[in-house]
């Protein structure tokens, strides 16, 4: 089987290659089915690879294939080297076949754009390199699948590139993420010069060896994988260019910024586990960097209006919740929940893509209601969806994100306090989940009362004013609208996203030791097991979960439902605006640090510049007054000064002969 | 005589690969001016011969030896010990392949519009002069050849160029100039201290000089420091760079080109030579002086870059960051360091002539270089976009493109041995992407306004001078081993020359822990969860 290993990245470059030859030609719909098959063929391979690691011993679930030498410079070597373990083999898994589903998504809601190919050849080539990143049994193969999902990503958001704002958008995420990559490569290095070497394998045998890294290499390490991983995974401070990546296609925001590459940071950080078992503080950083991100961006979702804004602000918060995990040293559940996100986080975007696509392309859920009398199909997915990421039982969202919290819970001391801020941004979760849910598929048919030019609303205004629009179509909401159900290519994936995002929960039930699947198929990749809370304290957690989730969602009927509380009270300014993080920034960089460049720019200009000509202008100055001869004729002056030059050679080699 | 003799019997491409271009030259400027396109052809034959035979050269080459091959060692001028001595290694290697591909593209892809015979002549003296820097190994004909391509790319500049050419190619040429003299005095002191400290005859054999290391330390470091300021200005170097954003602006395309491809290479390729090996003790001694102006130019450069208004200058300018890697890379004055900076000549030879070709064509079409005038090219031109971007994004360093394993190894070389300096290097891949993407953004993305509608896609020509460009970018990206293993033992015997008459470097990089076995991550991973605190 390890020989095969090369299939499943093969195949999505396979389709990358055909598309940029053929593209064109096969067009629409046929480009799409390729680039379709190419990542259910890839899902098939690990599926193969899955079935064959099952049969092995537990402790030697592992295959590794070096296809060449990559990088060889002296006692640095690094192969183009692919390592299926349990952990890697658990994310191809996930990332083909919802990639594959979202694939099959695409083909129907892409239907007729013009560059319908190019799409598609950029989603492949995403796969490719999300499956590089997951795959790579070195540091360096991961950086290349990390910046190819970056760049992938780059692409996509900047798909509809007429729109300034569509291409600032996606130029934003490619600058932040790099960010993010300075840390990776100087942790890259680091690593070599303490390990000498990049490979996953050396690392491990390194911090099981006599002598492991430990200390302040060990936590430096940690955190300049964590400045990677914030740029990767939307973490606070990064975190801003993945609300502004909504304005890619609604495909893209579910596969790229949803299920796969914003959880890629959290995969390197599990996949260097072992390092982290090793540090010490650089782990609470972790934990904590993750409780605020949690947090600050459930306060920021309660607030938005945009329906894609709400789960951008959503993932990140999710996201937080992945950090807290790998921060407390809970990797198996960051795992667990990152697959089962992966579910209902993929499953909810590709709903608001159904409603978008069926709604004239206007994103404001401010002009919904009553959706699910029109779209039957995608209410009823978009409910499993809910009623998952905001962690009622049994759906898949309940038990991983309920694992992540206990988890915290266990670790006690300071740990309390990170363990009531999941609390607080679960709560949130329900809260804005309800109301999203509330706004867009119940109550009445609000686009019914727009006045007949489409967007006349005053309060609409503000959020047209910075949102993303998924298309750069103009809305064409008008009361007569009719919305309709997608068609099948578009429901089927909700369906099965649906059935996943429900019975998610299976692969790492909490009850027994038998009925933690995930948990001992991922045991030979951790340096450490991880004691959960058992007994009473975990029936104790699970409830105050429960409640806290059924308290969230009764707040959001209460307020949207009941109208109990003025919505205003809770969607307050502060959090509309993102609390001014991104605002600042903009503010920061258009301001000092554009005039900071402006100086260097001015400064090369008048100064070094000015230096260098100011000392011509002497020369050439006193040379006038010598020689009076100037022809003004290039030839001549420029022949004068050869000659010239060939005379200072000239006196130098006859003054040194003789 | 001048004629050179190769050592033993079998074939030697080096003085061909000069002759040819030389001979070329001659040819065309012999020929009818009316015959425009006869000029070209043969311009383009003479240039393609000698860089056929610098691929052939890559055959020939023994990649096993550190050494030079190929050498050619014949007195010239006896009496003062001047020799017409030629010889190629791991490091002169692929900078003769690169001036061998980029000169016949350079032809082929862009006409000059007027004064044709003269251009192609000009250009071919060029090529001859690029070959034969490259494979100079005495002191007085490095020192000829680095001065005669000065002429050539004035003539281009002075008379092809655009906006104020002749005030820049002046400006290039004196400037230029300045750095050569200091050079030159740098030249005859060598070789009169090593007859002093060796008590040889006079020579300006380079092997010998470097090998005896005759010359005191206290002159060894004058001289390494005047020959330090002609390869600064060459390279350039910070605060030495502003010959180059000019030059390359108002250069001709294909002049762009080759000053970018080729002669900026001149300056660091002389550093690694007559810097390091000429003066190993003086280089280790200057290190933290070339490595700070290196970084600085890295992140100066890229700053500067993002507020040119001129498409042509960010270009420019991004030549000043990129050559920073290549001073980082050298003055890291380890085998990462010194791999990864002649890996980066390479690189940056392809990627930067490639954009240069690039904006040069959105300049026929559009007769203007303003970004703010340029806007939505990709919806006119998706394949010109497209081809754009992938040069781009190997000027970025995306890994999986040549930018970034050339990039990769001088950061992690610099890291090794000069840490800080690496760490804060590494900003420079955030400040690329910024004034790339950016000039992009604004260029290519964005509405298609009025004047920029009838934008024409990429021709068949255009990108057939394209094709080997791009190849060699995805190429080298992907598969750089044969380059690599190629520098490899000129690198490592260059590190050991430095080593040995510099004294110890630090200690060196652990050996991985465990190579060895395959099933240590299971069982080691659950037997350690005891003492995993």
């Amino acid at each position: 089987m390890s020989d095969l290993l090369w299939l499943i990245p093969a195949l999505p470059l396979a389709g990358f290659l055909t598309l940029v030859v053929l593209g064109r030609r096969l067009g629409d719909p046929i480009a799409g089915w390729l680039a379709t098959s190419t990542v259910g063929g890839s899902f098939l391979v690990t599926a193969a690879v899955f079935v064959d690691l099952l049969s092995k011993d537990h402790e030697s679930r592992r295959l590794t294939q070096t296809l060449f030498t990559w990088v060889p410079a002296g006692n640095f070597e690094v192969g183009m080297g692919f390592l299926a373990d349990p952990l890697s083999v658990t994310m191809c898994l996930f990332i083909c076949g919802v990639g594959a589903l979202i694939h099959l998504y695409a083909i129907g809601y892409m239907r007729g754009d013009e560059n319908f190919s190019k799409f598609f050849l950029y989603l492949n080539l995403f796969v490719l390199s999300m499956l590089m990143l997951v795959l790579g049994d070195n540091l360096l193969v991961t950086f290349l699948g990390w910046e190819g999902v970056g760049a992938c990503s780059y692409f996509l958001i900047s798909f509809w590139h007429t729109d300034e704002s569509n291409a600032s958008a996606g130029k934003k995420a490619f600058v932040t993420n790099r960010i993010g990559d300075w840390g990776y490569m100087v942790a890259m290095f680091l690593t070599w010069t303490v390990v000498g070497s990049v490979n996953y394998s050396d690392i491990v045998a390194t911090q099981a060896g006599a002598s492991p890294i430990v200390g302040v290499t060990a936590n430096m390490l940690v955190v300049l994988f964590l400045v990677a991983a914030t740029g990767k995974s939307a973490q606070l401070p990064l975190f801003v260019w993945l609300p502004d990546a909504m304005a890619g296609p609604t495909p893209v925001s579910a596969l790229i910024h949803a299920a796969t590459m914003v959880t890629s940071g959290v995969y390197l950080l599990v996949r260097l586990n072992p390092l982290l078992e090793s540090a010490t503080w650089a782990n609470d950083v972790i934990a904590w960097v993750g409780g605020a991100t949690a947090l600050v961006a459930a306060t920021i979702a309660v607030s938005q209006n945009d329906i894609k804004k709400v789960l951008a602000y959503s993932t990140v918060s999710q996201l937080g919740f992945l950090f807290i995990a790998v921060g407390t040293g809970n990797h198996v559940a960051a795992i667990f929940h990152m697959v089962t996100h992966a579910f209902f986080k993929a499953l909810l975007f590709l709903g608001s893509g159904s409603v978008i696509a069926n709604m004239a392309h206007d994103q404001d859920m401010r002009h919904y209601g009553n959706l699910r009398r029109y779209m039957p199909i995608t209410a009823a997915t978009f409910i499993v969806g809910w009623l998952a990421i905001a962690g009622v039982p049994p759906f898949s969202g309940f038990w991983s994100k309920d694992e992540i919290l206990s988890g915290a819970f266990a670790r006690g001391g300071a740990f309390y306090g990170l363990w009531v801020v999941g609390l607080v941004a679960a709560l949130l979760t329900a809260f804005y989940m309800t109301r999203q849910v509330v706004m867009t598929f119940f109550g009445e048919e609000k686009w019914r009362s727009l006045d007949a030019g489409g967007d006349a609303h005053e309060d609409a205004e503000a959020a047209h004013h910075d949102d993303a629009h998924d298309d750069h179509a103009h809305h064409g909401l008008t009361p007569g609208f009719e919305p309709t159900e997608s068609p099948w290519i578009m429901t089927v994936p909700l369906v099965a996203l649906a059935a996943l995002a429900l019975v998610g929960g299976v692969m790492n039930l909490p009850f027994t030791s038998g009925t933690k699947f995930l948990e001992h198929w991922l045991e030979p990749v951790l340096a450490a097991e991880f004691h959960h809370p058992h007994g009473a304290t975990l029936w104790a957690l699970v409830v105050i979960a429960i409640a806290v989730a059924v308290v969230g969602i009764l707040a959001g009927l209460g307020v949207y439902v009941r109208r109990r509380v003025e919505p205003d009270v809770v969607e307050k300014d502060v959090f509309a605006h993102a609390w001014y993080i991104d605002e600042s920034y903009a503010r920061f960089a258009g301001g000092p640090g554009r005039k900071a460049f402006d100086a260097m720019a001015w400064f090369d200009r008048n100064v070094i510049d000015g230096a260098v000509n100011g000392a011509g202008w002497l020369a050439s100055r006193s040379g006038d007054a010598i020689r009076r001869l100037q022809s003004g004729q290039v030839r001549g002056y420029a022949l004068g000064m050869a000659v010239g030059a060939a005379l200072v050679l000239g006196y130098f080699v006859t003054r040194m002969g003789f | 005589m001048l004629a050179a003799e190769a050592v033993g019997t079998a074939f030697n491409p080096l003085p061909w690969m000069i002759f040819v271009p030389a001979v070329g030259a001659l040819c065309v400027a012999l020929l009818p001016k009316a015959r425009v396109d006869l000029a070209k052809l043969v311009a383009f034959v003479a240039a393609a011969c000698s860089g056929a035979l610098s691929i052939h050269l890559l055959n020939l080459f023994d990649r096993g030896d550190g050494g030079f091959q190929y050498v050619v060692n014949n007195l010239w001028i006896p009496s003062w010990g001047i020799g017409w001595r030629l010889g190629v290694d791991g490091i002169s290697l692929f900078l003769l392949v690169l001036s061998g591909v980029l000169f016949p593209i350079a032809i082929a892809a862009v006409n000059p519009g007027h004064d044709d015979k003269s251009y192609y002549a000009w250009l071919l003296v060029l090529m001859a002069g690029c070959m034969g820097v490259f494979v100079a190994l005495d002191l007085v004909l490095f020192f000829a050849f680095f001065e005669i391509v000065l002429v050539p790319m004035y003539f281009l500049i002075g008379m092809w160029g655009h906006g104020d050419r002749i005030h820049v190619a002046t400006k290039f040429f004196l400037y230029t100039m300045f750095g050569s003299a200091f050079m030159l005095v740098g030249i005859v002191a060598t070789a009169f201290l090593h007859r002093q400290g060796s008590g040889g005859p006079l020579t300006f054999n380079l092997v010998t000089i470097a090998t005896d290391q005759s010359i005191g330390t206290a002159a060894a470091r004058w001289i390494f420091l005047s020959m330090a300021l002609a390869f600064a200005v060459k390279t350039p170097l910070f605060p030495l760079h502003t010959w180059l954003p000019d030059a390359h602006t108002e250069a001709p395309t294909a002049g762009s080109v080759i000053l970018a491809g080729v002669l900026l290479k001149l300056g660091t390729y002389g550093f690694v030579r007559f810097g390091l090996y000429l003066f190993p003790e003086a280089a280790r001694f200057f290190a933290p002086l070339l490595l700070t102006l290196g970084v600085v130019g890295i992140v100066y450069g890229a700053i500067v870059a993002a507020m040119q208004k001129d498409l042509k200058r960010v270009v420019a300018y991004s030549s000043v960051a990129h050559l920073g890697f290549i001073i980082l890379g050298i003055f890291a004055l380890n085998v990462q360091g010194i791999e990864g900076a002649v890996l980066q000549m390479v690189n940056h030879g392809i990627s930067t002539p490639a954009l240069f070709l690039l904006v040069g064509w959105i300049y026929e079409r559009r007769h203007t270089r303003e970004i703010a005038e340029l806007s939505g090219l990709q919806a006119a031109a998706p394949i010109f976009a497209g081809v754009f971007m992938v040069v781009m994004l190997s000027s970025i360093g995306l890994p999986g493109l040549n930018g970034f394993v050339g990039e990769f190894l001088t950061l992690l070389g610099a890291f090794k041995d000069a840490r800080w300096w690496g760490v804060v290097a590494a900003s420079g891949v955030i400040l690329a992407a910024l004034y790339l993407l950016w000039a992009y953004q604004r260029v290519f993305h964005g509405p298609l306004t009025e004047p920029n509608r009838g934008f024409r896609e990429m021709s068949w020509s255009e990108g057939v001078a394209m094709a080997p460009l791009v190849a060699l970018i995805v190429f080298l990206g992907v598969y750089p081993k044969p380059v690599l293993e190629r520098i490899e033992p000129a690198a490592k015997a260059l590190v050991a020359h430095v080593v040995e008459h510099s004294g110890a470097m630090r200690p060196d990089i652990p050996a991985p822990a465990a190579a060895s076995e395959e099933g240590a991550v299971g069982t080691d991973g659950s037997g350690v969860v005891g003492g995993g605190g």
